[in-house]
Formats: C-alpha cells, sequence, structure tokens
C-alpha cells in the first residue's frame, strides 16, 4: 500500500497495454479502422496474440443477446389436428369425440372390455382400406414428471396399436406416439379429473 | 483519442474484465464528461415479471458492505443491487449496507468497517465510455486483514451491464469463498401460459430473460450443451415428441431425433459430440446414443422390456444415470456408456425420477413419489440415506448449478408452477415468481457463455 502513486500509474500503464496486446488479436488479423484509435504502438511490440476472433464482432453484438424464433409466425408449421388455435386460454375440451378415445385404470396399460368393441372396428376399417392411417395419442394424467409420463403415454399407445396389428393391422398404418402429461383432456386435480386424462386418443391422419 | 485507452480489449466472450490491482491512477476524469452526457441508454429494460424470494437463513454466513457504485443510476441497471441480490442467494454472504460515496479509488477506513461487523467491503463505479460501452469497475477490501484483496474492470456493452454485475459478484464469490460463483450463468425453462409454450433462457436472478422459441405446440426438457451455446429440447410442433438443437445466438435449429414413435429425453455427453436420447422407435422407450448433430444410426444403449428414459450423463462422461421400471415402479439406475449390466442406486421409495447429477459426481438429486407428494431429494453417492430438500409437495426436473453448491427445481404455489432455487443442505431457497404462467422444466446452464 506504500507505492508511490507515479510508480503505480507507470505499473498500470504498462499492464494496460500488455492486455491490449495479447487480448486484441484484431489488430493481427484485420485492419480495423474502429480499432485504430484503441491501439497503441507500444502494444505491437507487446506482440502475442492469443486466440484469433473477431474484435469487430465481439464489439458489436452483446453475448447476452438471444434469437428468438416463433413457430406461430414462421412457415412450415403443422398447425396439427387439436383444439384449434382459436381456443386461446380454454385448455379443457381438446379431446376427441368419446368413440375414439381408449381410457386407463391407474398406473394401467390393459385395454379394458368396453374399449375392444371400438377397436375391433376400427381394425375392420383399416383391414378393408389399407390406405387409412391412425396414429394413437397416448396420454397421462398430470402426476409426476413430464419425461416418464410421456414413457408412461407411449407405452398406453403402444397396447392400442398392439391390439390393433393382432387384429390384422399392417404396421405401416398405425404409428403410436405420445404426449404425456402434456395435453389433458380436462383440467384438475382429483380422479375424475385423472380418469379423463389417462387415455389413448385414435386420430386419422 | 488516448480516452479509448480503456476500451483497448476485446475478446471473445467480449466482457473485457481488466485487473486493476495495480493501480487506479487513469484518465477517470476526462471519460466522466462523456458518462454525464450520455444519459439516453442503450442498456435493456429490466423484466420485471420474475421476482426472487428468499425463504430461510443459512447458518455460516461472510458479513459483507457494499454500497450502490458511482453513478449507477445513469447506466440505467442497478449493479449493486443485483450483486447484492446475487451475494445474498448464493446463501454465503450477509449484505451490509456499503457507503455509497466510496469507489474503487477510495481508500475506506478498514478498521471502522470491521468495527461495523463487515468482513469485507466492496465499493465501484460504472463509466460511459466513448463507444458507447461501459467501464464497470469494483474493489474488495478485507476489513479483517485490512488490505485490498481484488480490483477489476469490466468494458461491456450496454446490454451486457447486467452480466457484467453478475460477473462482479462472481469474482467475490470466487476470492472469498475459493469456489467460482454462477450468477453469470444462465438458466432455460419452459414458460406455459394457456396454450402457448415458450423456451426461456434468462439469468439466475430471473431477470434478463429472453425467448429462445415460441409454440403453439409443448416444449420439455431443455438441455444446455456443454459450452453454452445451443439447447436441445422436445419440442410437439409436429404433432410428436422429437429432439431439436437450437444455436441460441443465430436461432439455426434442427430435428436430431423424430423417429417413428416418440423421441425425448436429450441428454448431452460432456464432449458435446452426442446426445443420450429416449427413443421408442423398437417398441418400449429405451435409451440411445445420437450424434449431436443427429447424424449417423442411433446406438442403442439399453435393452429392457421395460421404459427406459431421463439419461443423465456422468461428469466424467463414462457413466449414464436413467430411469427405468424394469423392477416394477421407476428407480434410477445407471450403465457404462459402452454397454454392460444397468446397476441400481435407488432404492428407497417406488417412485424415483429425473436424476440429475451434481459436476462432482458426489450427489445425485431427484424426484421421489412420498405419499401423494412428489419431493426433491439428494443423494449422497458416496454413503448415506437420501435427504429431503423441500416443504413442498410437487417438486420436478431438478438441475444442478455448474458449480455444485445449488439446484433449481420446479414446484406449484399457489396452482402455478414456479422455479425454486435451494442450497444442498435445503437451508437457503429462493422462488422465481411468474405472472399467471406456468414456469416449467427449468435446466441450469454450463459456466461461460
Amino acid at each position: 500500500m506504500k507505492t508511490s502513486p507515479a510508480l503505480r500509474t507507470l505499473a498500470l500503464a504498462a499492464a494496460l497495454l500488455a492486455l491490449a496486446a495479447c487480448e486484441s488479436p484484431s489488430q493481427l488479423t484485420q485492419p480495423s479502422a474502429a480499432m485504430v484509435e484503441t491501439r497503441s504502438p507500444v502494444a505491437n511490440a507487446a506482440g502475442g496474440a492469443t486466440s484469433a476472433t473477431s474484435a469487430t464482432a465481439a464489439a458489436t453484438a452483446a453475448q447476452s443477446t438471444v434469437a428468438s424464433v416463433d413457430l406461430a409466425t414462421s412457415r412450415g408449421v403443422n398447425p396439427g389436428g387439436m383444439g384449434g388455435a382459436g381456443a386461446a386460454g380454454n385448455t379443457a375440451l381438446m379431446a376427441a369425440p368419446t368413440q375414439r378415445v381408449v381410457y386407463f385404470d391407474f398406473d394401467s396399460f390393459v385395454i379394458r372390455d368396453e374399449f375392444k368393441g371400438l377397436l375391433d372396428s376400427y381394425a375392420k376399417a383399416m383391414v378393408r382400406d389399407s390406405r387409412k392411417h391412425v396414429v394413437v395419442e397416448g396420454h397421462t394424467d398430470d402426476r409426476g414428471g413430464s419425461e416418464y409420463n410421456l414413457a408412461l403415454g407411449q407405452k398406453r399407445a403402444e397396447a392400442v396399436l398392439r391390439s390393433l396389428t393382432l387384429l390384422g393391422v399392417s404396421d405401416r398404418q398405425v404409428e403410436a406416439v405420445s404426449f404425456g402429461k402434456e395435453r389433458p383432456a380436462v383440467q384438475g386435480a382429483d380422479e375424475s379429473a385423472w380418469a379423463k386424462n389417462r387415455r389413448a386418443e385414435l386420430k386419422d391422419r | 483519442m488516448r480516452r479509448a485507452l480503456f476500451r483497448a480489449c476485446s475478446l471473445e466472450s467480449n466482457a473485457v474484465t481488466t485487473d486493476l490491482s495495480t493501480t487506479f491512477k487513469m484518465p477517470r476524469r476526462r471519460l466522466l464528461g462523456w458518462a454525464a452526457a450520455s444519459t439516453a441508454l442503450a442498456a435493456a429494460p429490466l423484466q420485471a415479471q420474475i421476482r426472487v424470494e428468499i425463504t430461510g437463513v443459512g447458518a455460516t454466513q461472510l458479513p459483507l458492505a457494499l454500497g450502490r457504485f458511482r453513478d449507477e443510476a445513469a447506466c440505467g441497471v442497478a449493479l449493486s443491487t443485483i450483486i447484492q441480490a446475487d451475494l445474498e442467494r448464493s446463501g454465503a454472504f450477509r449484505v451490509l449496507a456499503g457507503d455509497n460515496s466510496l469507489d474503487e479509488r477510495s481508500t475506506p477506513e478498514l478498521t471502522a468497517w470491521r468495527g461495523r461487523g463487515a468482513d469485507a467491503l466492496v465499493a465501484g463505479s460504472v463509466t460511459r465510455l466513448a463507444d458507447g460501452r461501459f467501464d464497470v469497475r469494483f474493489k474488495l477490501w478485507d476489513a479483517v486483514r485490512g488490505e485490498g484483496l481484488l480490483a477489476l474492470s469490466k468494458v461491456v456493452q450496454p446490454a451486457d451491464l447486467r452480466l457484467a454485475a453478475h460477473r462482479v459478484a462472481d469474482d467475490i464469490h470466487l476470492k472469498l469463498t475459493g469456489e467460482r460463483g454462477v450468477f453469470a450463468t444462465r438458466i432455460a425453462y419452459v414458460l406455459r401460459s394457456g396454450r402457448r409454450y415458450s423456451l426461456h433462457v434468462t439469468d439466475p436472478d430471473g431477470e434478463g430473460g429472453q425467448v429462445a422459441l415460441a409454440s403453439p405446440e409443448p416444449l420439455i426438457s431443455p438441455a444446455w450443451s456443454p459450452d453454452g451455446r445451443k439447447l436441445a429440447y422436445v419440442s410437439f410442433e409436429t404433432q410428436k415428441a422429437a429432439v431439436w438443437v437450437q444455436d441460441l445466438s443465430t436461432g439455426e435449429r434442427r430435428m436430431v431425433a423424430g423417429f417413428r414413435g416418440s423421441n425425448s429425453a436429450p441428454a448431452w455427453s460432456p464432449d458435446g459430440k452426442r446426445l443420450a436420447v429416449t427413443l421408442s422407435r423398437d417398441g418400449p422407450a429405451q435409451l440411445y446414443l445420437i450424434s449431436a448433430d443427429g447424424s449417423g444410426e442411433p446406438q442403442r444403449l439399453t435393452r429392457s422390456s421395460a421404459i427406459d428414459t431421463e439419461a443423465a450423463f456422468s461428469p466424467d462422461g463414462k457413466q449414464v444415470y436413467f430411469v427405468s421400471d424394469r423392477g416394477g415402479g421407476p428407480q434410477i439406475y445407471r450403465v457404462a456408456v459402452d454397454g454392460g449390466t444397468p446397476e441400481r442406486v435407488t432404492f428407497s421409495g417406488d417412485y424415483n425420477i429425473s436424476p440429475a447429477l451434481s459436476p462432482d459426481s458426489r450427489n445425485l438429486a431427484y424426484i421421489s413419489r412420498q405419499g401423494g407428494a412428489f419431493k426433491l431429494m439428494l443423494l449422497d453417492l458416496t454413503g448415506g440415506a437420501p435427504l429431503s430438500l423441500t416443504d413442498t409437495q410437487d417438486d420436478e426436473s431438478p438441475s444442478f448449478a455448474p458449480n455444485g453448491r445449488l439446484l433449481v427445481y420446479t414446484t406449484k404455489a399457489r396452482g402455478l408452477d414456479v422455479l425454486m432455487t435451494t442450497t444442498l443442505d435445503g437451508k437457503i431457497k429462493t422462488r422465481l415468481l411468474s405472472t399467471g404462467a406456468d414456469m416449467r422444466e427449468p435446466c441450469w446452464g454450463p459456466f461461460g457463455r
């Protein structure tokens, strides 16, 4: 703490110039007019630039900036089948008609008897018309993690897919996918809501 | 032109840090004129929709006095407020009122500060440079030993002033605790508002938020590339789950896994070259390794007839932790990245999901179902029983800060999903609140940006 002010000034000047030399590679890579005023002859003498980067770019672009992409306004977006985008704010009632939905018991992937008739008629129609293509979307209730629920929903969709293929539907006509807990049919945190959300929906595609 | 001497440096991470510890005799007065002449601010406005609430008090906190930086009102960013909030949120500091008349060139009466209970003192300034950038300077004193510890200058773009404040907090944290701070890092999360989904990138204090992607379809499972430049995530924009990788600075994005069935749960290998993903293309959800650009054929990592998902690489890249219900309910397992027999890791409870590994490989954070509640747990992998870190019911998606001292996760408060951070002992928590929207699926980014 006893260093004289003059000495400290000198030390700082030297330190800064050394920094200018080693941290400003632009002097070696580009004769940037904008950067000229920051150069000092001594800096050149110090030499030894480190990694080459574009100082101009660095000087203009803030590194906190994130480019924003909006899929609702960009081209090539598949708006998809469900719900219609118009129903903003209303997240309920997105489910397809009941006759195209298979419901599951808690923690179960077994297709209940009451839905076997539905799958049978679907399978018959698909066997009759091999151009028919169906996507089975598996869903879960909203309890638990999003990824594990995605896998659970997939397992439900696969169960429906297996039923269809056992009834003669070709593998190429049907795909099982999952939305996990991301697209509940109804909102709510009780068993009646959960039961309506544990489902697989059949979608003609 | 000598006035431009300060901005002599531009490097890749363009916030230049200059060590000022040798002296402070610089042409400061000349610069002040410029600062005064430029009251129009180019700095990005603060986003106030998220508030940090601190609950609980830690045991040992270093008392540090911090005053307003000189001229910080003129730069439009409350630098000292940001620094104070950062230090307090870490749990390692208790911040006392400093002296607003001090700056980094002052010679404070350190014994007097010691008398007021401060072990350390920080003062600084901010100056607008001729080229529009700002020079943020500060000095840190050790009031116990009565000496200066650190003096630095950071030259940044106006849009990076918040970043500069976070870096000052990082410098103080490192100098006084010996560990790196994470204040200059970023957190990615998904905001859900009605049927609008957006992938946000925010400072760890919940401010400076920006939208990387907005979509009318669900987004889940964002994962930072190790270099902090890209995010992998799951988007349902094609009416099924597919894994995408997006460059944050350019917005360029690419589907890297869009196979038959669902594609999800991306996890970067530590070298950034590969992703572990969950694919259902061969039937049940299983783990596969793919190249980070989506090229080549996926390499199957697990082989079970059960659900295998939620891969997380060990920091050395040699093992993959994951969730499997091969034993009945979901439990956490680990397997060598080049194959072999998976080994079960969690044993208490019948539903354990969402593994996150601390950067030192010592701790495993995960979510455990207990009764009807989903709780954030911490398991010391070197031995011991799992520790519950929260008193909430709906915890999800834990992610470690890169220094391993904090976790970010999501939980429910008044019906909304909110982001929380906690220290590993569960004693200091912060809540990042939003207004009327769900904040989900947080992922803490790496050091650097």
